[in-house]
């Protein structure tokens, strides 16, 4: 597992400058790729692949829904652009714009939002963006990921080109600590999910910036005699159905782990999962139960929210201690 | 109706609002600066001359309303509205703290005072038209005054409720445009051009009444026209971002500033901040 919070240099290996970095790589062999942002070049790291190619970053101002529709007349002159701002305001503010322009008319327009989740914790509610899972999720075409860190970013970069249509990905701010030590660790396909840790007894499915405390939590329960399984869920859409069932099977008790609203997210699409399967699971949601949260660092809004290793380490203690009702269901086969 | 307060005394409060910004800067470690230093001035004239608030009374009917549009400026709204003693001055050691009240952008549930939350740019202005109709529905006759910034006049949600303040005929709505010039990523006029600016908003049915927003006397000239004049009205108060330290003027990268952790720094700027007029 990489660096921890804190120890970790934010500048040098975060999601954003990763972004920005392997855009800027990927521009120098596809001169299809474009960028657009919204007076957040610096902020979303976009800037870098602006610096390389000043003339492919198109900075409309101030302004989430030219941002996207803009986005979307280059993609229908040929080009595979980028749009980045802050995750907030690629779902909401240009939302309509991200859902007629560009999926309607299912264009490569590759949303690359920034500061998601609570990750932007001292600024408020106005900038925690706890419900772009649901809204991207409910977008036909759209293809959703959520890359658990900067490593993970990259494959994702990378990986978005070759889907056909529309693409949202949300990471954070930037400051948090890495899951993987190099993308040479793991397999990233869109719409498969990666087992991080195998298990008998419970199965955290996470995604995001919490999918290494999951791990974490893994291990943590490990030692209390409880046999965690670790699924990292990074695709949200298409979501592997395979690897949810087959935790439902073999471990019969999920949590799911999110930065994000309970609403509409990761658990509800895993809950929808498990009730078409008719396979016979319980299920605990950790994640932000429908409120707008205070302000703090990021760390304190995840320990708050249980969305800490500690946090998802006493939510499983729980869940364990839960009965399965027994039923007359054959579902084995 | 402006209460008589003289320049020398907002000169003079302005300076503590100043000096309240970094010291709150210092103590949060990081803040948007740039930003909150430049508007020091108009908030400061705002509160302690022309809005006809009741600190004993925050949600009192007949009040002129405020909208800080440019909510990332709470760094320094919520240290004047301190001063102004709708909240406790030792609070501001809480800004930006875990589940303190005041984070980087106001939260109109958590503090007293605050008429709309913000922090998402181009929202004030709608708002504010709302507010506008409504207090002339109930025949109240208060002013309802709007702060952006000029890199957020971007957004068309600005123009689309100019457009509306002019169809109502809002007379009673004052908008504020910080004009510092800068935004994050550079200069407006690079970025995304707004000049002429005040054409664009004459054009739109405003009377634009233009002032320098760091020299307190053009700022009271400016403020003491727009509550005389039938609006909608709207000031172009051309400001320099970070105003008031010498170090932090017109320096984009002081949008959002990080200070270090020795005093003497602050200090630095504190002396700076007291020996200017
Ligand atoms: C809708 C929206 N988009 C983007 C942002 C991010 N943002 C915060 S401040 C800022 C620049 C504001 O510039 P300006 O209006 O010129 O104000 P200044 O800070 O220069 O006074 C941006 C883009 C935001 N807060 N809201």
């Amino acid at each position: 597992m990489g660096t921890a919070w804190n120890t970790y240099d934010a500048n040098k290996m975060s999601s954003g400058a990763m972004y920005g970095k392997t855009l800027a790589e990927l521009g120098e062999k596809d001169p299809r790729i474009v960028g657009v942002t919204a007076d957040l070049a610096k902020s979303t790291n976009i800037g870098v692949f602006g610096a390389r190619f000043p003339d492919r970053l198109i900075n409309v101002g101030i302004a989430e829904q030219n941002l996207f529709g803009v986005a979307a007349g280059l993609a229908k002159t040929g080009f595979i652009p980028f749009a980045s701002t802050f995750a907030i305001f690629a779902c909401l503010r240009g939302g309509e714009f991200v859902r007629t322009d560009c999926a309607y008319q299912n264009l490569p327009v590759k949303i690359i939002a920034t500061h998601g989740g609570l990750s932007f914790g001292a600024a408020g509610s106005t900038h925690h963006c706890i419900e772009d899972f649901a809204i991207m999720r409910a977008i036909p075409n759209m293809t959703v990921v959520i890359p658990a860190d900067a490593y993970e970013t990259a494959s994702a970069v990378k990986a978005c080109i070759d889907v056909p249509g529309p693409f949202y990905m949300r990471v954070g701010r930037g400051m948090e600590p890495l899951l993987h030590n190099s993308e040479d660790d793991y397999e990233f396909k869109i719409g498969k999910a990666m087992t991080l840790k195998e298990g008998n007894d419970v199965t955290i499915i996470a995604c995001g910036i919490p999918t290494r405390d999951a791990l974490i939590a893994g291990e943590m329960l490990d030692e209390q005699g409880v046999s965690a399984q670790v699924i990292n869920m990074h695709t949200l859409k298409p979501i592997d159905k395979e690897a949810i069932i087959e935790a439902a099977v073999k471990t019969r008790r999920i949590v799911t782990v999110e930065e994000h609203n309970v609403i509409g997210g990761l658990g509800d699409a895993v809950a929808a999962v498990l009730a078409e399967s008719g396979k016979r699971c319980i299920l605990t949601k950790i994640g932000i139960p429908d409120e707008f949260g205070p302000i703090g660092k990021p760390e304190d809004l995840y320990a708050i929210y249980k969305l800490s290793s500690q946090g998802i380490m006493e939510t499983v203690m729980e869940l364990m201690g839960k009965e399965i009702e027994e039923d007359d269901w054959d579902d084995e086969d | 109706m402006p209460s008589n307060v003289s320049v020398a005394e907002l000169k003079a409060k302005a300076k503590e609002l100043r000096l309240n910004i970094v010291e709150t800067t210092f103590n949060a470690t990081s803040g948007h600066v740039g930003s909150s230093l430049s508007c020091a001035d108009m908030l400061t004239a705002l509160y302690f001359k022309y809005l006809n608030v009741d600190v004993a009374n925050p949600d009192w009917e007949e009040r002129d309303r405020f909208i800080l549009s440019k909510g990332h400026c709470a760094l320094a709204y919520v240290p004047c509205l301190a001063m102004k003693g709708f909240i406790p001055i030792e609070s501001l050691a809480d800004f930006n703290k875990t589940g303190s009240a005041y984070g980087m952008h106001p939260d109109s549930k958590k503090i007293r005072g605050c008429d709309a939350s913000t922090g998402s740019l181009g929202h004030g202005m709608p708002i504010g038209v709302g507010m506008s109709i409504g207090l002339k529905m109930k025949g109240i006759n208060a002013k309802v005054v709007v702060m952006t910034g000029d890199g957020e006049c971007q957004e068309g949600s600005n123009w689309e409720a100019a457009m509306a303040a002019a169809k109502y005929k809002l007379e009673n709505l004052i908008w504020i445009i910080d004009r510092n010039k800068l935004e994050i990523d550079g200069p407006t006029e690079e970025v995304m051009p707004l000049e002429p600016l005040d054409k664009k908003v004459e054009a739109f049915g405003m009377k634009c009444i233009k002032c320098n927003g760091n020299d307190m006397e053009d700022v009271d000239r400016a403020l003491a026209e727009a509550w005389e004049t039938a609006g909608p009205v709207c000031i172009i108060s051309s400001t320099t971002k970070g105003y008031g330290v010498k170090k932090f003027e017109g320096d984009v990268k002081m949008h959002y500033g990080s200070f270090g952790d020795d005093r003497k720094d602050l200090q630095v700027y504190i002396d700076e901040i007291n020996a200017r007029g």
